[in-house]
């Protein structure tokens, strides 16, 4: 994944669960980053999972079920 | 001389390396807030309290490790959970051998209003569940009791009153599980615990400052926290969140503390529980029998069978005093115990002990035979005279 790729990021409620997410991504082995939440979508200090949107339905089905996450964004 | 450390009930001592070096890996290398920037050193510092929440889900049974709330202790942890759970008229049953972080908020809470039932134990310490079963009221909100006395060692019936407390359904079940985390098996789903709270400094091998709550899945909605403040999530709304483990962990956390219980309760789980359950139930039965030769001097208290209690014994000498023994067993032996109340007035009046107190010897796991064997000794020659 490179920075120029279309990216999407997932939001969550909170860093833990932004951390857990990470883990259960990586496990699939899916890539990602955990970045700072643009501004764009939220003015909170939070970070999110940023994914290529290559593998946006594998994130989907890899968190589904397993954690709460608000939504996934495409930038 | 040697030091002969014999306290570990009232803090582990010495850690495993591990708890030592991931402090200083943390405070060395990454330093950062967790959860409360963007950066890679922040992130890192998130992903250390995040793996110390993973290692303790394993070790309690939680199936998601976001039901953990870190606290600085087991006392925190009680007064969150029994604090945001109790209401006024709510009637809460607890037990004849509770440690104060139990006892003061709830008697606390009966000032305010809590109808409150003390169920008596024997005189070693031990409960029946019928006995708690006798108690239940239509208003009985929550059975609150530790998993292990800290004055006798006695191991509490909890997964029977589990059963009792999953019978009707709308009761909770708070357990203390400061003597027992890392030292016994713990399973909150077998137990049947709906709210468990721990210290990290004692038989998980962490750094004092260190301790949590397990709140089972939908009874945080019925708990309000003890404090609000800055969580790093939620920025742009001034009310606190109302998710876990958030709504619980206001300020920025004690992260080198939990860097270093982490490693130590990843350190129980590699040697397992069981086995170093084994290890520390060898080392009471061996004192349990040095004990035997000695009963026309020595008084011991709790059961007689080391496998129902903790590795922690209780006991008088004929006519010296607790902190006399004491005193002379850290001067002339280098040994360290704890005389005393222990902070438990409920328990010494249980097992007639109220208010001199015992001499407490407790195990851990880097005591040997040999420490077992040298506290026997001292106690023949303090006996001698």
């Amino acid at each position: 994944m490179t920075r120029e790729d279309p990216f999407g990021v997932v939001l969550f409620e909170s860093v833990s669960h932004a951390l857990r997410a990470e883990k259960i991504i990586k496990a699939e082995n899916i890539p990602c980053k955990l970045i700072p939440v643009p501004r764009q979508l939220s003015s909170d200090c939070g970070i999110c999972l940023r994914f290529s949107t290559l593998h946006k339905e594998q994130v989907e089905s890899a968190l589904a079920g397993k954690l709460d996450f608000f939504e996934v964004a495409l930038l | 001389m040697e030091v002969v450390y014999l306290d570990n009930a009232a803090t582990s001592f010495p850690k495993p390396e591990a708890t030592l070096e991931a402090m200083m890996r943390y405070q060395r290398a990454i330093g950062g807030s967790p959860g409360r920037s963007g950066h890679r050193l922040s992130i890192e510092a998130g992903r250390v309290v995040l793996d110390t929440r993973d290692t303790l889900a394993r070790l309690f049974n939680v199936e998601d490790p976001l039901r953990i709330v870190f606290t600085k202790n087991a006392t925190e942890a009680l007064n969150i959970a029994l604090i945001g759970l109790l209401r006024p008229g709510d009637h809460a049953i607890t037990t004849g051998m509770e440690h104060n972080a139990v006892m003061r908020p709830l008697r606390f809470l009966a000032s305010r209003g809590v109808e409150l039932s003390v169920v008596p134990c024997s005189d070693r310490g031990e409960l029946d569940p019928e006995d708690i079963r006798a108690a239940f009221r239509t208003n009985t909100r929550a059975v609150v009791l530790t998993h292990a006395s800290n004055v006798t060692g006695t191991i509490m019936p909890v997964q029977e009153i589990g059963v009792l407390t999953r019978e009707r359904g709308d009761m909770v079940l708070c357990v203390d599980a400061a003597q027992t985390a890392g030292a016994l098996p713990v399973d909150v789903e077998a137990m049947a615990v709906d709210l468990l709270a721990f210290t990290g400094h004692k038989s998980l091998y962490g750094p004092q400052g260190t301790g949590g709550l397990y709140i089972r899945k939908g009874l945080d909605e019925k708990i309000a926290p003890l404090m609000r403040g800055g969580t790093g999530s939620r920025s742009e709304f001034e009310d606190q969140p109302d998710f876990m483990p958030d709504k619980y962990e206001s300020g920025t956390p004690n992260t080198i503390g939990l860097a270093g219980l982490g490693a130590g309760a990843a350190f129980i789980l590699e040697q397992g529980v069981e086995a170093v359950r084994e290890k520390e139930e060898a080392l009471t039965r061996r004192f349990l029998h040095h004990l035997q030769d000695l009963r026309g001097d020595v008084t011991v208290y709790g059961p007689p069978a080391a496998q129902k209690r903790i590795p922690l014994i209780s006991f008088n000498l004929r006519d010296i005093t607790p902190s006399d023994a004491a005193l002379y067993l850290d001067e002339q032996w280098g040994i360290m115990c704890r005389p005393g109340l222990h902070c438990a007035p409920a328990a010494h009046r249980t097992i007639g002990t109220f208010p001199q107190g015992t001499v407490r010897f407790s195990f851990g796991f880097f005591n040997t035979e040999e420490h077992v064997d040298l506290a026997a000794e001292a106690l023949r020659r303090l006996l001698r005279g």
